[in-house]
């Protein structure tokens, strides 16, 4: 298929464009396969917008007389108006944006086409290895295992090839329990706390079924992560009584009898439309300018956004005290184990490993935790809060994990060596993207898809340091200890610089952001001057000495 | 003194608690814990005790205090629970000025330094810097003796045209005879915010000299012809007082008025609109929704938005328009002071600054008679006359900190300690309902200004963002007041409630940094003059080397090469333990600021405990 077919105007000049909090602008327009171009044609302050069509969302055309104005909604929640002359013009543009941004092949997307434009310095696409990670592991502890068994993805679609496995539960013993759990997601290792010993695993739920059904590897498996005369907790992310209907469609939950040494916990936390809904409402309420007091909080409090915050930063914090502070290893597991579980255990990881909160270690938690371990973001991305599709699989459950992080790192400002702005980074290409590392459901599509040899890594991009400096959070220090977050409604906020993005002038605010890191780079600068000067007096003095001598 | 006393966390629901011993002082309540960690609480911040039914550990005690700090303690023993029950019962109810604990503080200040210290704030001084007297307004003497208003100050500006009859007159047909009078001047577009109290208009009733009273402020702004006349009040409680005589212009008998509500609720809803809040913002294990849908009912942050919107109209008004406005509401001294003081603020720059805003303070609710005493109770008084009125003035100031995070020279610990001593009766300030009442007290020389006190460490209040550039000197400040922008003030409401705040705080690493960096720029000074010194050593003669060597090796050389880094840029934690709200020094604060450690908290403020968890 050629992109020139459905780009029946591929041109629109005195196109105006509108956007909340900037004046309007006048320009021209173009359309290519995978990007609308906006030029002012002021020369004295030139201004270019590159819109990618897979980040449009939804488009609203109307008509007065000839004068055709579109309304862009895009994913990263910024909402722009094109007045475009000419009826004609006007319908064919928006009729090839709505093709574009609405393509159904995957090859067809923009990473299949980019071609970088900076040097690959290393190639993020190899980056996060799961060998890296079990080096690392090995130098604490023996316990453990690396274990191929899915290599070619047979006995787990949405595992990654290579998975972290008690040492002593070898691959047939995995294979047996493949089939006792859901989509063939064993429980693996997902986290190992060095300061006692004890293990995080994640998995899906077991297929118990109304029988009871049991398997005798599975509860090797799990128990082999405790110490001896030791209990452990399972947390499941579902109520109690959807873990019981669970039984009648196969799944279920472990049950006391066969597993007596773990204790179980039903932290429940919500899930696809249901989270969809809310960001869809959320978005509204902070897009209407026009809300009084009364009834801005009334919307904030009807979109549950904040609700599903605190409760998944209470589970995840739930689930690292039971391994801090318990002693006590941990199984995570809601329904499939794709969604909620990996929201719990990638935000324990945040609160329980210092690692996670520098720049490379939250990118090696997000490839290992999300990407790896298969969290569908093809599906739960294809849309954002302006669509009208409502597919059930879309939900930002990602969103939500990264909004979590974002709440603890305004608890912890010193303790996060990235800043808001790489949430946000994340946030816009999970949801679209010139780089291949969102695509895909799983590994096990990506391979197929060949997204390594196709399509940049977005890690290589960001990894380089001139880009990587703008990611960085000027009063980070590493903290070595435990962050535990208040999830207290007063302490949590709402993500102004996602929500209210584009909503609110920020001039102000992004200046007084610019004086604090002014600050602290000033007070490097002297810092090193001081230094400096301290070491010529003394060397001075050395010399003086010296001379005398 | 009563030993072995628990202190409860307010939200912490694993139980734990401090044990310690409660003294009770003549002016405080004071409890030491086990490791030696003191918390006083000031007997005039003592809004309520409340005994609770006895449990098995003891009789709980629970204090809430005017600065929203509640403690709860519980005492092993009933009959001692009952004796400090009564004994606080007492002390925190004054019967008379004289027994308020400004009478009794002694901060070491000699009498001239006290003298001094009353004398830093001088509204005539500001008068002059607003440019008044000029031409159109000149100052009066009509109430040089509180003849006219007692609850004025002596000292007025009016226009020049207002003869003293017509002033007299208007005065009798305003509520409390508060009759129009400047509050301030705009030099740049010569036009001026007045204030007054409600006419006595009742349904039909007029005045000549006050409608010349309007017209004279009009006139006295050769840039434009009608004025604004605001009425803060919604219009149906204004319609209301009509019946009692009282009421608000009739656009028909003044001229060239543009008449105006602005709908702020009274002191008794903003009462019990804090109250609400309080109660909502206090419950345990509070959800998001509860918590919303209880800031929504409270209506709290509905009526922050509203003197905002008041003051942006106000300062609008003469910034765009160039036109004069004359504010009031019922007796013009609660929400009156509100729209004022907030529209000064958005259009002078210098009210952003720390003295500025000590000026905006002294001029708009002391001097023009906000009645602290009554509204903080003071004294053992009427409880509907308790209001929140000048702490949403704060809250309203700290919205726009937030919105223009460089355009202020002080800081939100600056806005707290203002409030703390509002409520503290530590200093003579705040005492009294009107200036006459306070000459009476002979406040000025038997108690202490606050104000010195604040200047003196003006460096905890500074804003290490603050850039004088950022707005010039009347520019318009222009704060966006769509409803998202506004905030639950947590370091307001929960100031006590440590672990609801952030564990690190980037304010005080920013200010740290910034001190730093003055000391850094200092050193670097004196070294490069000790350098400077050297190279000129270079041609010495050998006695001078030999007198050098035989000094000791300087301090530098014997330090890490980078032992500044060794120092991060933490705030240092002053070991001093000061009485709470006993001087200025603001070491509620410093509560937050030792929390900045980045130790684990002791407790884990989650809201479950294991123990609890179900199977």
């Amino acid at each position: 298929m050629e992109f020139a077919e459905l780009i029946k105007t591929p041109r629109a000049d005195n196109v105006v464009l509108h956007r909340p909090f900037h004046s309007a602008v006048e320009g021209t327009l173009c359309l290519t396969g995978h990007h609308l171009i906006f030029s002012s044609r002021r020369q004295d302050n030139a201004e270019e917008l590159w819109l990618l069509h897979s980040n449009i969302d939804s488009i609203e055309k109307r008509f007065v007389g000839s004068l055709g104005t579109i309304v862009i909604k895009c994913k990263d929640l910024r909402i722009i108006q094109l007045d475009i002359p000419g009826m004609e013009e006007c319908l064919n543009i928006a009729s090839s944006i709505e093709v574009l941004s609405t393509l159904d092949s995957v090859t067809l997307m923009y990473p299949f086409f980019y071609r970088p434009m900076f040097e690959v310095l290393e190639d993020g696409w190899s980056s996060f290895l799961l060998e890296q990670e079990f080096d690392l592991l090995s130098s604490v502890t023996n316990e453990w295992r690396l274990s191929c068994v899915n290599k070619d993805f047979s006995v787990c679609p949405s595992y990654p090839p290579v998975v972290i496995v008690p040492k002593s539960i070898d691959d047939e013993a995995l294979r047996k329990v493949a089939l006792f759990r859901y989509g063939g997601r064993f429980p693996v290792l997902s986290y190992y706390h060095k300061k006692n010993g004890m293990a995080m695993m994640r998995s899906s739920q077991p297929l118990t079924g109304t029988n009871g059904r049991r398997c005798k590897e599975d509860e090797k498996l799990i128990n082999a992560t405790l110490r001896s005369g030791r209990r452990g907790f399972v947390i499941d992310t579902r109520p109690l009584a959807v873990a019981q209907q669970a039984r009648a469609k196969g799944g279920g939950f472990e049950q006391e009898v066969h597993y007596p040494q773990w204790r179980r916990i039903h932290k429940y936390i919500e899930r696809f439309n249901i989270l969809q809904e809310s960001f869809i409402k959320l978005v509204e309420a902070c897009n209407d300018q026009s809300h009084n007091m009364d009834r801005w909080l009334s919307k904030l409090e009807a979109s549950n956004w904040l609700t599903h915050i605190k409760e998944l930063l209470t589970a995840a914090c739930l689930a690292a005290q039971c391994i801090d502070r318990e002693g006590a290893s941990v199984l995570v597991h809601g329904s499939e184990g794709t969604d909620s579980t990996l929201q719990v255990t990638s935000l324990a990881q945040i609160i329980l490993d210092p690692r996670c909160r520098t720049i490379h270690g939250f990118e090696a938690l997000v490839v290992r935790e999300w990407l790896q371990a298969g969290h569908p973001f093809q599906q739960r991305c294809a849309q954002s809060a302006y669509s009208n599709s409502k597919q059930k699989w879309e939900a930002p459950v990602f969103l939500l994990f990264l909004e979590c992080v974002w709440q603890i790192h305004r608890q912890f400002p010193c303790s996060f060596e990235f800043n808001e702005q790489f949430l946000i980074l994340l946030f816009e290409h999970a949801y679209a993207s010139q780089f291949g590392t969102f695509l895909g459901n799983n590994e096990n599509e990506r391979a197929k898809l060949k997204l390594p040899q196709k399509t940049m890594s977005l890690w290589s991009w960001v990894n380089r340091p001139d880009e990587l400096s703008r990611f960085q959070n000027p009063l980070y220090e590493a903290n070595s200890l435990v962050i535990w977050p208040s999830v207290a409604p007063q302490s949590l906020q709402l993500w102004e610089g996602v929500f209210l993005r584009w909503n609110r002038p920020s001039k102000f605010l992004e200046e007084a952001e610019e004086e604090r890191i002014n600050i602290i780079r000033y007070n490097k600068e002297l810092q090193a001057k001081v230094n400096a000067l301290r070491r010529q007096l003394a060397e001075m003095e050395a010399d003086e000495e010296a001379q005398e001598e | 003194q009563v030993e072995q006393v628990k202190l409860l966390d307010r939200f912490s629901t694993s139980n734990k608690s401090l044990t310690g011993t409660l003294y009770l002082t003549a002016t405080h309540l004071l409890f030491i814990d086990s490791s030696q960690r003191e918390t006083w609480i000031l007997h005039h911040h003592i809004a309520a005790v409340e005994k609770l039914p006895l449990t098995t550990s003891g009789c709980p005690l629970v204090i809430q205090c005017k600065n929203f700090r509640i403690v709860h303690f519980v005492v092993p023993r009933e009959r001692d629970c009952h004796d400090i029950y009564n004994s606080l019962l007492q002390l925190s109810r004054t019967a008379k000025y004289e027994e308020l604990y400004a009478f009794s503080y002694n901060p070491k200040q000699n009498e001239s330094e006290q003298v001094k210290g009353w004398q830093l704030i001088d509204l005539a001084e500001e008068y002059k810097r607003m440019g008044v007297p000029n031409a159109h307004w000149q100052l009066s003497d009509a109430n040089r003796d509180y003849k006219i208003c007692e609850t004025y100050p002596r000292e007025l500006y009016v226009p020049r045209t207002a003869s003293k009859p017509i002033i007299v007159g208007s005065s009798k047909f305003r509520s409390k005879g508060r009759f129009p009078v400047l509050s301030y001047y705009h030099k740049n577009k010569e036009a001026a915010i007045c204030r007054c109290s409600q006419p006595l208009s009742g349904f039909s009733a007029r005045c000549l000299e006050d409608e010349h009273m309007l017209q004279a402020i009009s006139k006295a702004n050769p840039s434009n012809r009608y004025m604004y006349v605001m009425d803060t009040r919604p219009k149906l409680n204004a319609m209301a007082n009509r019946a009692a005589g009282k009421g608000y212009e009739n656009e028909d008998n003044y001229s060239n008025i543009r008449f105006q509500f602005v709908g702020i609720e009274n002191i008794h809803v903003m009462r019990s609109s804090l109250q609400k809040l309080l109660e909502v913002s206090g419950t345990r294990g509070l959800s998001v929704n509860d918590f919303l849908s209880g800031l929504e009912n409270s209506g709290w942050l509905r009526h922050i938005k509203a003197v905002l919107d008041a003051a942006v109209f106000l300062a609008k008004a003469i910034a765009v328009e160039s036109a004069s406005v004359l504010v009031h509401c019922s007796d013009g001294w609660d929400r009156t002071s509100q729209v004022c003081s907030l529209g000064a603020l958005l259009l002078d720059s210098y009210y952003r600054t720390i003295k500025g805003f000590m000026v905006l303070i002294e001029k708009d609710w002391i001097s023009f008679g906000h009645k602290f005493s009554d509204r903080c109770c003071q004294l053992d008084g009427d409880p509907k006359e308790i209001s929140p009125v000048f702490t949403q003035f704060l809250e309203s100031v700290w919205n726009l900190t937030e919105q223009f995070p460089q355009a202020f020279e002080y800081n939100e610990a600056f806005l707290l300690q203002i409030h703390e001593h509002v409520h503290s009766c530590q200093f003579g300030n705040f005492l009294g309902n009107c200036q006459k009442e306070r000459e009476e007290l002979k406040l000025k020389e038997k108690t202490y200004s606050l104000w010195p006190f604040l200047l003196a460490e003006q460096k905890k209040y500074q804003n290490p963002l603050y850039n004088p550039d950022f707005s010039p000197e009347l520019t318009l400040l222009e704060p966006n007041t769509v409803s998202f922008n506004f905030k639950f003030w947590r370091n307001m409401y929960h100031q006590f409630d440590r672990s609801m705040h952030p564990r690190q705080s980037v304010f005080n690493l920013i200010m740290n940094t910034s001190e730093q960096n003055k000391q850094l720029e200092e050193d670097i000074k004196e070294l490069e003059a000790k350098i400077k010194q050297r190279n000129g050593q270079s041609g010495v003669v050998l006695m001078k080397e030999q007198e050098q060597t035989a000094r000791p090796a300087p301090v530098a050389l014997k330090s890490p090469p980078c032992f500044q880094k060794e120092q991060p840029p933490m705030p240092v934690n002053d070991a001093v333990r000061t009485i709470e709200g006993s001087n200025t020094a603001d070491n509620r604060y410093s509560e937050l600021v030792s929390e900045f450690s980045k130790a684990e908290p002791a407790v884990v403020s989650l809201e479950y405990g294991v123990a609890r968890m179900t199977c």
